[in-house]
């Protein structure tokens, strides 16, 4: 089932057209719809390649040596493993069911996997490819983000309501936090003095105390002319620097842009229709963002804080990842 | 004749964080009243004996699920009654320590309810009556409607007929008092988006077995006669709440018309196809939970539980009147793969939710549809607004 998809003439073709690959920086999009992830050159602008995946690809991460891309192919029940040099499939992950969103220990291993028909967390061994655990969690798990000092993973569960904090060498829910309506995703600053989750239906993002669990601050939105109830976060990213952050804000086609220091927003940046994930190019230049109802990657500039690009993907891209250089 | 089965506690599958003393443990009667069977046209729509109470189950076992790491553990019993046993059932589930009850039941029971317990610390969750007048001069206040009202489900429809431009009406009818009243609710509906009823019809409910061997014959003939020589058209509309012609109507009318309303294109809270927002999670659960899919009333009696279950791990009580004080508050809201969260209308205890319009296999649409405003919430184009409300409590 995985289909070469470039025929050598067409093989030859890139390569002649487009710089070494090795040497382009390359963002990966899943796009659920269409079953594919989509590679584009993060130089040019230009789409390198799509290659067909499994089916329904959601969450999607690169491994901290590069040398590997996990895709949660959703309907198969299955994490697949690609070398995203060659995008050749190497082999797949147990996964647990329905997996949606992971993360990966800051060491490269394990794989903490968010599987949202169970309500549990599968904790994947990525080397011998077996299950160390499964962690019980609250209702729809979904968001995942890992502290930088890898001692703990963070669960939200859409329907309890919760962040729930996974202690990774024993995991034990060390701390159960409440947080606003269908908590969609999680994020640390770089510092680890900040947790960000964001709650899609609460059109909230709760700002906590790591060391405590303690909610610290809210962060709330507000476009004028776009209904409050459009304004709903789910992905995020912050500055390497904890200077700013960028939440999506689904199908207000908004990313906010939040000075971490005040918690406040600075400013909302137009991009294409319901936009859900992002990732930032190597050096920071560059946001990539996910939109999956216009079928299109927008890049910021993040620097001017513009919308300089549109990318056409395949049909209803979902996340993205990008390799360094 | 009243039955009663206990439903399971808390999962016990981690140990309680909170120690026993700060434990807040609620308990819910889900009272279901049997008004004896009615049988659907189509043998696929027989409901399921646990209809409702399913969902609430499935909702129990959420709450559980997060209740565990608050220390908070939710119990709810099954109570199933004859709409004259409907107070003494209640009475028991109370004495036995329920603050709330969630209400599978019809108008009439649902107000004797309501004011059996009007001066007692018990809150009622609507979960399945549709009727306007309980939204208001009927309203009470210690009923809370998760279910929608007759006049949101109307509307719903008759924004997306607005949509389509499907602005001329074939009325029909049955003759029942629900079949009036949502008849009533679809002539409010047009007046209230400009379309326009150019015909309508009474479909007499003359009795007779609902479903026979080859009664197909008689129906491809039956129906092309009573709906020949209506003035022009573009939908026909079936106010067929008790499931007598609805669904006879499709395919079988005389001018080649869509049919919405009761039958077809229908306006509803669930569709076990619907995926949107997230609800394949649910979908799964269920089906996993029940081995069967999940209904309206399942949907109904799983938010009605989870409105509770909110309310609980918010204020981290289980008092029914601070519960209730914070559903009605500005505070409360609730997540129902809707695509936005719910909340309570104050002024008659009326839950906002948007409205599917599904046919037999899928979603066609969510109302409210984008376009129209509102200056609250556009969830508040759908049913009674506040200006118009006749409810005091």
């Amino acid at each position: 089932m995985f289909k070469p998809l470039l025929t050598a003439a067409t093989t030859a073709l890139a390569i002649a057209a487009f710089a070494e690959p090795s040497d382009a920086g390359r963002a990966f999009v899943s796009n659920e719809k269409g079953n594919s992830v989509t590679v584009i050159d993060t130089d040019t602008f230009e789409v390198i390649e799509t290659v067909p995946v499994g089916v329904r690809p959601r969450g999607i991460i690169l491994s901290p040596s590069g040398h590997e891309l996990y895709v949660c192919t959703s309907d198969m029940d299955n994490v697949e493993v690609y070398d995203p040099e060659t995008m050749e499939f190497l082999h797949t992950l147990p996964s647990g069911p329905d997996p949606e969103l992971f993360v990966l220990h800051p060491s490269g291993n394990p794989l903490y996997i968010a599987n949202e028909d169970d309500n549990i967390v599968t904790v994947v061994d990525v080397v011998t490819r077996e299950v160390i655990t499964e962690v019980p969690v609250g209702v729809e798990p979904e968001g995942m983000a890992v502290s930088p000092d890898g001692k703990y993973v963070i669960n939200t569960s859409e329907t309890t309501n919760m962040a729930h904090f996974i202690n990774t060498e024993t995991y034990d829910l060390d701390i159960n936090v409440l947080v606003d309506n269908r908590p969609r995703y999680a994020r640390f600053t770089a510092d680890g003095a900040k947790l960000y989750v964001t709650a899609e239906i609460g059109g909230t993002v709760n700002v906590i105390d790591p060391a405590t669990g303690d909610e610290i601050g809210k962060i709330e939105f507000a476009v004028s002319g776009v209904p409050p109830e459009a304004l709903q976060p789910v992905g995020m990213r912050i500055t390497k620097d904890d200077k700013l952050a960028f939440v999506a804000l689904g199908p207000s086609n908004r990313v906010a842009v939040i000075d971490v220091a005040t918690d406040e927003v600075l400013e909302y940046l137009l991009v294409g229709r319901r936009v859900w994930h992002m990732d930032f190019t190597p050096d920071e230049k560059y946001l990539f963002t996910t939109n999956g109802n216009s079928n299109d990657v927008s890049v910021i500039d993040v620097e001017d804080l513009k919308v300089i690009k549109s990318i056409p993907v395949g049909e209803l891209p979902w996340g993205v990842a990008i390799m360094p250089k | 004749m009243i039955r009663v089965t206990a439903l399971i506690a808390a999962l016990m599958l981690l140990p309680l964080v909170a120690a026993a003393k700060d434990a807040i443990i609620l308990k819910t009667a889900v009272l279901k009243i049997d008004n004896g069977p009615v049988l659907p046209l189509s043998r696929l729509d027989l409901p399921a004996e646990n209809d409702g109470f399913a969902g609430a189950a499935v909702g129990l076992a959420d709450n559980n699920t997060t209740g565990r790491f608050l220390g908070q553990t939710f119990e709810a019993t099954e109570v199933t009654a004859k709409p004259e046993d409907a107070i003494k059932a209640a009475e028991v589930a109370v004495a036995d320590g329920a603050g709330v009850i969630v209400a599978l039941a019809p108008e009439a029971t649902l107000l004797a309810l309501a004011d059996h317990f009007a001066d007692q610390n018990t809150i009622i969750l609507n979960a399945t009556a549709r009727d306007d007048a309980l939204r208001n001069a009927s309203c009470r206040a210690n009923v809370l409607h998760v279910a929608p009202s007759r006049a949101m489900l109307a509307d719903g429809l008759a924004q997306y007929m607005v949509w389509k431009k499907w602005t001329e009406w074939m009325l029909i009818h049955g003759s029942h008092p629900a079949d009036q009243l949502k008849a009533d609710a679809y002539r409010r509906a047009a007046k209230k988006f400009g379309l326009k009823i150019v015909e309508e019809r009474n479909f007499e409910d003359t009795g007779g077995a609902r479903r026979t061997d080859s009664g197909h014959v008689l129906v491809q003939r039956q129906i092309p006669k009573f709906t020949n020589r209506a003035d022009d058209h573009d939908v026909v509309v079936a106010a067929d709440e008790t499931g007598v012609f609805g669904d006879y109507l499709t395919y079988r009318t005389t001018d080649p018309r869509p049919v919405v309303g009761d039958a077809g294109l229908v306006a509803r809270t669930w569709h076990p196809s619907f995926e949107g927002w997230g609800a394949t999670q649910i979908q799964r659960r269920f089906e996993k939970a029940k081995q069967r899919r999940m209904t309206d009333n399942d949907y109904q009696a799983w938010l009605a539980m989870r409105v509770i279950g909110e309310a609980v791990s918010r204020t981290k009580s289980a008092d029914p009147s601070v519960l209730k004080d914070f559903i009605l508050s500005n505070d409360f809201e609730v997540a129902g793969f809707k695509g936005q969260a719910l909340s309570f209308r104050p002024w008659n205890n009326q839950l906002r939710q948007g409205i599917l319009l599904a046919d037999g296999k899928l979603v066609v649409t969510v109302s409210p549809q984008e376009e129209f405003l509102h200056q609250k919430t556009r969830l508040d184009t759908l049913g009674f607004d506040e200006p118009e409300t006749e409810c005091a409590f």
